[in-house]
């Protein structure tokens, strides 16, 4: 604390006197500052008293209650925090989205929250049906069917059926959970091709190929131009397995596809050593881009909008992201090439889903307020936004031409997670680096086929000793 | 009295005992119960599997073909990596002008995020425009352009000489500090015996740097065998098995395969695998040191 200083140049006082008034200022400086640190405190108090009650809930209070939702979608994360806003104004009560990401970290989050019973009120999920299945008997969700069947299911009716489908578990499913229906679906997506109408046209390719011959042949339009043909994500390996399946239920149906998953019929069957080849058929005819194995589908849809590629695999997220990077970009989508006689299904459902924590004390709170955001209005303003088709099929009239495009594909949709069985986590790795190796020659179609058949039988062999 | 004595001080000690039990003995007892089980992380129960996981793992090619993988970038790092930061700190540990810049440059390598590290190395070896292949292209070298992260037989080695581009700094900080530690006069008393550089280099150098190498072998080695991030950011999910290393097939057995305790039973051979490695360097520069 600094002293006072006394001018004593003018007056003259004895040094005791000097002394006293020295201490007696002091000590009054002192109290003073005393005082005054004691009306701060107070008044900041006040400030920090006045400030907490006024505060979060805007003007009418404290909000009725408060719903914690975790989620990793980036880009629409300023999306939900507006709807929330939103929601809150309208209703009172708060919704805090709270972003995860990468999607990896997200689900690394959610895993250790489910162990730790430290889960949000709401929250996405993902992961496979058998991982969901476990979540559902770990009682970290919540069955949504009494509310999605309410007033003759006029909540559950709104949906595309593929958005249901891959949050539903009917009854007797092979993970032996309650029936019902376990997610809100907010977006609905299929994956597909893209292809660059700028580059066809360069090339020579007057429309977009139908058949499998026809892609081959445009292939080859495209070598000798020096245009790249397919590029995707296959160094995310789940993306190679989405379009092998697509064409698994081309070649040789539905039913055998399903049938293989059970055991009855195998891997090595001609059927699946056609599907394999054709990875080899499009690296021979040079329809791959080079390097296609190990990229990350990121650098895919760079490469894509940037007119680097013909064609592209990719999800209807897409239309948002090619915006994003190229809003000139010039490209149109197509179902894949069809190759056999049977229909070709592609991979497609929900695209994201946000559940409802079992053990939440807004659980109510928390299904009001996903029936509030999955409503025409939300939805529509979420597609708007964020350029993802809606799974409310009530708001699809204001969707971009683009988007039309999927979302008429969307009832040739499959998906694993809405199949009746499922195929082992290990033999999927397998079937995929099989792939992976079919397509830089280090593998045969053959080969990969009966690599696959001994991880099935060992896991089978494993199943049944169990 | 003597009890209350002695009660006070195992009072003193319980803290740090408690913290110790808690965040290392208990995890580690944690995993090891975990590899004797069935369990996919989710649901609330397990099943004894005993030392089924055990046996499984000895089995297990991928498993093993992805340690051979860690062995391979760890040799890169201990030759390559270790001998580059040998020749910088030497280099360093002279009177040079702007030493103290170099050191600066030289540390950045590491502290770079790896995940940064990764994508910048993706971007130079990138087979279609990647620097790498133009500056090969432009120099008259096409027939060396190549897609570097794609093929099997170069895809390893661009991870282990990038693993080794990053990790150096450490190497070159630790050799650079244990060469200072070196008294002057040993150095001036060789020169007025007429010992030439070579010599100086490998009868007083060497020997006196055994413990500060020894350091750095076991720090490369268990930094090495431990690489992940930068393959993830290189090449995805892995070209094949061809880029498997341990941690990532861990992370495949937990995330991907959902067998929590499979991952933690590979987490317990790898862990084991780790300390046999560093216990064996030990004892050998221990000899070399006596030698």
């Amino acid at each position: 604390m600094p002293s006072l200083k006394f001018k004593t140049q003018n007056v003259k006082l004895k040094p005791k006197t000097q002394s006293f008034l020295r201490k007696t200022f002091n000590f009054k400086f002192q109290l003073y500052a005393l005082r005054l640190q004691l009306y701060t405190f107070c008044a900041l108090s006040l400030v920090i008293l006045i400030s907490g009650c006024g505060g979060g809930g805007g003007s009418s209070g404290q909000p009725k209650a408060t719903i914690t939702a975790w989620h990793w979608m980036t880009d629409r994360d300023s999306i939900f925090n507006e709807l929330a806003e939103r929601y809150e104004e309208k209703t009172g009560v708060a919704v805090k989205f709270e972003l995860y990401a990468p999607s990896d970290s997200y689900t690394q989050k959610v895993r250790a929250a489910a162990q730790a019973g430290t889960l949000p009120d709401i929250y996405g999920l993902l992961a496979e049906k058998r991982d969901f299945a476990s979540f559902i008997i770990a009682g970290h969700v919540a069955n949504l069917n009494p509310e999605m069947e309410a007033d003759s299911s006029v909540w559950k009716n709104e949906f595309f059926s593929r958005a249901i489908a891959v949050n539903e578990f009917l009854p007797d499913n092979e993970f032996k959970v309650e029936p019902g229906i376990y997610g809100v679906p907010l977006d609905v997506m299929n994956i597909q091709m893209l292809y660059n109408k700028d580059l066809l046209k360069e090339a020579g390719i007057k429309k977009p190929p139908k058949t499998w011959e026809e892609f081959l042949a445009a292939g080859a339009k495209l070598k000798e131009r020096g245009i790249q043909g397919l590029v995707s994500g296959w160094g995310e390996v789940w993306m190679i397995d989405c379009f092998a399946s697509n064409y698994a239920f081309n070649i040789m149906g539905e039913d055998k596809v399903m049938q293989t998953i059970k055991g009855e019929i195998t891997y090595t069957d001609p059927d699946w050593v056609s599907v394999f080849a054709l990875f080899k058929e499009m690296a021979d005819n040079g329809l791959l881009y080079n390097g296609i194995v190990t990229m990350v589908n990121k650098t895919a849809e760079q490469l894509f909008a940037n007119n680097k590629a013909a064609f592209a695999f990719n999800g209807s997220w897409c239309v948002n992201v090619y915006a994003g990077m190229n809003p000139n970009l010039n490209y149109g989508a197509m179902f894949p090439p069809s190759h056999g006689i049977y229909p070709l299904k592609i991979w497609g459902g929900a695209g994201s889903s946000l559940l409802v924590n079992n053990r939440s004390l807004v659980k109510n709170e928390a299904i009001e307020f996903l029936k509030w955001l999955s409503s025409p209005e939300q939805q529509a303003y979420l597609a708007d936004a964020t350029k993802n088709l809606p799974a409310n099929k009530n708001c699809l009239a204001k969707i971009s031409p683009i988007l039309s495009e999927f979302s008429a594909a969307m009832e040739e949709t499959t998906h694993p997670n809405i199949w009746p069985v499922h195929e082992f986590p290990q033999v999927i790795e397998a079937f995929d680096k099989g792939i992976q190796a079919i397509i830089i020659g280090e593998k045969t179609a053959q080969q990969v086929a009966e690599d696959v058949q001994k991880i099935k039988e060992r896991e089978l062999a494993k199943k049944n000793k169990s | 009295m003597k009890i209350k004595s002695t009660l006070a001080n195992y009072l003193f000690v319980l803290p740090a005992v408690v913290i110790f039990g808690v965040f290392y003995i208990y995890p580690f007892l944690k995993v090891f119960q975990l590899s004797l089980m069935e369990w996919d992380g989710i649901l609330p129960t397990m099943q004894f599997v005993g030392m089924s996981n055990f046996k499984e793992i000895m089995q297990d090619k991928i498993w093993w073909n992805s340690m051979w993988q860690a062995g391979y970038i760890t040799l890169i790092a201990l030759t390559f990596q270790n001998c580059l930061a040998l020749l910088l700190a030497l280099a360093c540990d002279r009177e040079i002008k702007a030493g103290n810049f170099f050191r600066v440059i030289f540390f950045i390598p590491p502290i770079l995020s790896e995940v940064v590290v990764g994508l910048i190395w993706q971007w130079i070896l990138d087979g279609n425009y990647g620097i790498l292949n133009t500056t090969l292209h432009n120099l008259g070298l096409s027939a060396l352009v190549h897609n570097w992260l794609s093929d099997p037989k170069t895809a390893l080695t661009c991870i282990a000489v990038v693993h080794s581009w990053k990790g150096f700094g450490w190497g070159f900080i630790i050799l650079l500090a244990g060469l200072q530690t070196i008294p002057r006069q040993l150095y001036e008393a060789a020169k007025v015996d007429g010992a030439g550089s070579w010599h100086v280099f490998t009868k007083i150098t060497l020997p006196l740097m055994v413990p500060v190498f020894s350091m750095v072998i076991i720090l490369t080695i268990l930094g090495s065998m431990q690489v992940f991030v930068l393959i993830v950011s290189m090449v995805g999910q892995g070209l094949v098995h061809h880029t498997d290393v341990p941690v990532l097939r861990i992370l495949a057995s937990m995330t991907g395969s959902s067998r929590f305790g499979y991952a933690c039973a590979q987490g317990i051979i790898f862990g084991l695998v780790l300390i046999i490695v560093s216990f064996t360097q030990k004892k050998l520069s221990e000899r070399i040191r006596q030698v």
